[in-house]
């Protein structure tokens, strides 16, 4: 079965008819190609996925795309102000090497976005069950708690 | 001499690939859509054993948007060979280790839930899954084998052609010194244990893109891997039967390994072989669930140790019984980590004067188990770390009082397992260790927590690992399958810019950054005129790729090699240009000068007249400047180090709390310190994962996997972690050019014996087993 769908992408109405099935991650990655935003897992437990939708920090894997019909979505393509600098978070992810292989990075900046404004500033323990749907197998954490909390006092 | 106060050696520059990271434009493999490609879905086994009665595939065929379908028995008609496997390991009788065949896609017989049985190509993944779901396997299912210490002589046999389920039983050390030494004991300590069973679980899961090219019958594999030249090495030569030319395999931005994408993968082989007879490329990418069931596990070690000591706590042998998991096939290196990885390491940091290891490889009806993060030195530390707290608590010494007592102190050091370290000092990293750690403090903050109520743990760890395994002809009179060297490219351009080939892969390391900062400093040049290139067969001249932490220790060798090659010819240029002999010319801070004369000339130039050889000895020298090196290391390097860690146990509910983890580590010198730190935070992070968290469970009757996502296998989250205090202290290398050692695997070996020692030492207990979870640690506590 088929279904049109009709979002706000990063700033940009997009349109489509998609297979009804789809899930909003597959549908940011294979029908409009914003690849950053990845798959880690497939019961929500990861947080590779997470996104923007209307301001807040979504897993897109556990969600279908029609779920999101007329919502504004933003993704790791659309986190950078419109004169292209990064965002604070990240920024501070680079400054404080707070990524290596980089597959989890753009949903935990994400998720680190959404957990800035729900506190403004976070103390470490706070920050690191503010992490808690998001998995590193890379960094150990030490330096992702670092880089949200020196965002946090620049945002 | 370069002016290193110019260097970029030992600056922690931010690292150059996180912009792309950063910013969403990494190119995993999943990422990459090539022009009318399809989608690959792999039927695997729902059952742990079984025999194939048939296979009916007319439903699914006729679903819609599917291309082809291919069975094992496609693959036996083509005569599509086996996995191989890359180590051959000898019984303690001389004669050779049982290798059954490994075909792709199941032939006759699955032996693992998750063994491939079909690959289904469709126009899309949906369409594929759902054709999945139409093929009719029937399934005789046989009884599993799926329990390590009963795998051995079992009823049932994995394989028909391997008695008992043993793939090996091997022995190395002297045995006899062992037991002489066992006699004149005054105290034999004890312990045994499992070492857990893990899944490595790199976030971004396995991916594959194969294509084929009819017009020059060529292939071209985009996969999740760390050595794309080996895989494409074992791909061609073992199990294809295609010439190299034909096949380029590129190894993109890959999204972690661990060691679990070290190996030729069947799912790899079947990709390519069909993609010649659909047409069109095919890509599989895995979901997490098949990467539970289908990734090379690690770890799996059910082992019996035993002590002897002298009156005064001087360690006089060591007896070590092990089985050791391979699961239902051999993976690529399955069987050297339970030999040659784990055997060779267990004198530690300590002069043992004898050692004896016996280790039995088991098949069973489980996935795979291979080098994950560590691979062997894991296990060898946990023994020998664990043993020696013990002996410490049986001798009424104090821990690190007693690995003091038997630390080795003079180098370089023969150890009686067959390592000879070149360098170290355990001492130093243990003072440090113990002082960042503030060990002297440690009876008031226990008096402060028993208090409360809690009990409150000091463990220590002291490991050494053995990285850039080496040389290739030693490790192959010990059954390498493979060379062990690294190859290195430096193309210099007419500008003077630079473009480094790596056959090493970075999969998170950060090689973009560091191997810059190498290049740029023997060449006096700013670091972003180097570019480095790694992953692709097309583009570099040949690798054995990342594992092991080799990189910078082997791969980074060859390009210093390279770089003296570029060098040396570079003098000869700026000999003819300043007409002067050429071994009157120094190279220092990017000029080639005439030694004890004001004359010189910069790096540009000689740069551009290799290119525009004008004034050029055309007569005796090519144009050009483009240099390799293959490099074959004379020994392993040994990274060591002293890990402290200190734990809150509430005995009433079994939560354990790290107040603080230490880590001193020596990994000679270091080119980019952020980058280290971070290598050592991500391995001590696993290492707790294994000592707290994780754990791969097979029903033992069924052979089920009950851990299969990450609801049911806890890998270690930001709130589980503390904060981690790291530092370092340098014996260079003696043996490569930079004095470097490797850091990526060294807080995975070393963490998990800090924390065990930890917690036992909280609650004033002699076992413990991993994951220590509030369960456990609360029945351990109970007593119950």
């Amino acid at each position: 079965m088929t279904v049109s769908v009709t979002m706000t992408v990063n700033g940009k109405s997009v349109s489509a008819t998609i297979d009804a099935r789809t899930l909003l991650v597959q549908f940011i990655r294979e029908n409009l190609q914003l690849t950053g935003t990845h798959v880690g897992c497939d019961t929500a437990q990861c947080g590779a996925c997470t996104i923007h939708m209307n301001g807040r920090a979504v897993k897109a894997c556990s969600m279908l795309a029609v779920q999101a019909e007329g919502a504004s979505i933003t993704t790791i393509e659309g986190l950078p102000g419109r004169d292209g600098k990064m965002h604070p978070m990240q920024e501070a992810f680079r400054d404080c090497h707070g990524l290596q292989c980089g597959f989890c990075t753009t949903g935990m900046v994400m998720a680190a976005c959404q957990l800035v404004a729900d506190n403004p500033k976070p103390s470490e323990a706070e920050i690191r069950a503010g992490l808690d749907g998001n998995i590193c197998r890379c960094t150990g954490y030490h330096n992702i708690v670092r880089a949200v909390a020196q965002a946090a006092a620049q945002m | 001499m370069t002016d290193m106060s110019m260097s970029p050696i030992g600056k922690p520059l931010l690292r150059r690939e996180d912009q792309r990271f950063l910013t969403g434009a990494g190119q995993y493999t999943d990422d990459i859509s090539l022009a009318g490609q399809t989608a690959g879905v792999f039927l695997r086994s729902p059952h742990a054993h079984a025999r194939i009665r048939s296979i009916k595939l007319d439903r699914a065929r006729e679903a819609p948007g599917v291309v082809a379908i291919f069975t094992g028995a496609d693959l036996a008609e083509a005569k599509v060979g086996g996995l191989p496997c890359g180590w051959l390991i000898n019984n303690k009788d001389g004669t050779p280790m049982k290798e059954p065949p490994h075909p792709a896609l199941a032939q006759g017989k699955v032996r693992y839930v998750g063994d491939q049985v079909a690959l289904v190509v469709a126009e899309n993944a949906w369409q594929a899954r759902d054709a999945c779901e139409l093929i009719e396997v029937d399934y005789e299912v046989l009884p599993a084998v799926a329990d390590t210490a009963t795998a051995a002589g079992a009823a049932s046999l994995v394989h028909d052609d391997v008695p008992g389920n043993v793939c090996y039983d091997w022995g190395h050390g002297d045995k006899a010194a062992v037991d002489a030494a066992f006699g004149g004991a005054a105290h034999i300590t004890k312990l045994s244990f499992v070492n857990n069973r893990l899944v490595p679980n790199a976030m971004e899961p396995r991916a594959a893109i194969a294509s084929y090219t009819k017009h020059d019958d060529s292939y071209t594999l985009h996969v999740a891997n760390q050595n794309p030249h080996v895989e494409r090495l074992l791909m061609c030569a073992f199990v294809l039967g295609l010439p190299e030319s034909k096949v380029r395999v590129i190894a993109p931005d890959v999204g972690g390994g661990f060691g679990s994408k070290i190996f030729l993968y069947a799912e790899d082989v079947a990709l390519v072989w069909a993609s010649k007879r659909v047409g069109r490329p095919i890509k599989w990418t895995a979901e997490r669930s098949e990467s539970f069931l289908s990734d090379a596990h690690g770890r799996d070690h059910v082992t019996t140790a035993e002590m002897a000591m002298d009156k005064d706590g001087n360690f006089l042998a060591l007896k070590v019984a092990t089985t050791a998991n391979m699961g239902a096939y051999l993976s690529t290196f399955a069987s050297c980590v339970p030999t040659i990885l784990y055997a060779t390491l267990l004198s530690g940091q300590y002069k043992t004067p004898a050692v004896y290891a016996e280790v039995k490889a088991v098949f069973t009806n489980t996935a795979p188990v291979d080098a994950y993060r560590g691979a062997g030195r894991p296990e060898a530390t946990y023994l020998v770390e664990r043993i020696v707290e013990q002996c410490a608590r049986e001798m009424k010494l104090d821990p690190a009082e007693i690995r003091r007592r038997n630390f080795i102190k003079t180098f370089p050091y023969a150890t009686p397992v067959g390592l000879t370290y070149d360098v170290g000092d355990y001492d130093a990293t243990l003072t440090k260790a113990i002082k960042l750690a503030d060990v002297a403090g440690f009876a008031a903050r226990k008096a402060a927590s028993a208090a409360k109520g809690k009990k409150r743990g000091l463990g220590y760890s002291c490991y050494i690992e053995a990285c850039g395994i080496a040389p290739s002809n030693v490790a192959g009179a010990l059954g390498a399958r493979a060379g062990l060297f690294e190859a290195g490219e430096i193309r210099v351009h007419p500008t003077g810019t630079v473009t480094v080939f790596t056959g090493s892969h970075s999969h998170g390391q950060g090689h973009e950054t560091t191997f810059a900062q190498v290049v740029a400093a023997k060449l006096g040049i700013p670091v972003e005129n180097v570019e480095i290139v790694h992953g692709d067969t097309g583009r570099i001249l040949f690798g054995m790729g990342t594992y092991g932490s080799r990189s910078l220790a082997v791969g980074g060798t060859a390009i210093v090699k390279a770089v003296d090659k570029v060098i040396a010819k570079g003098k000869k240029i700026a000999a003819h240009l300043l007409e002067a002999s050429d071994t009157d010319i120094v190279f220092e801070n990017g000029e080639f000068k005439v030694a004890g004369t004001d004359k010189k000339v910069p790096w540009g130039s000689v740069t551009l007249t290799a290119y525009v050889p004008h004034n050029y000895p055309l007569d005796k020298l090519e144009p050009g400047l483009n240099e390799n090196a293959f490099y074959d290391p004379a020994n392993f390097t040994f990274p060591a180090g002293s890990y402290v860690c200190e734990v809150e146990v509430d005995p009433r509910t079994g939560q354990v709390e790290i107040c603080s983890f230490t880590a001193v580590d020596d990994f000679g010198n270091i080119v980019n310190p952020m980058i280290v730190e971070g290598q050592v935070h991500g391995g001590i992070a696993q290492g707790i994962g294994q000592a707290l968290l994780e754990n791969c469970v097979y029903d033992k009757q069924t052979g089920q996997l009950l851990s299969g996502s990450y609801m049911d296998y806890a890998m270690p989250r930001a709130d589980d972690l503390p904060s981690f205090k790291v530092d370092t202290c340098a014996t260079p290398c003696s043996h490569n050019p930079l004095g470097v050692k490797g850091c990526g695997e060294a807080g995975a070996i070393g963490a998990p014996p800090a924390l065990i020692n930890a917690i036992t030492d909280a609650l004033g207990v002699r076992d413990l087993p991993m994951p220590a979870t509030p369960e456990t640690v609360w029945r351990v506590a109970q007593g119950a």
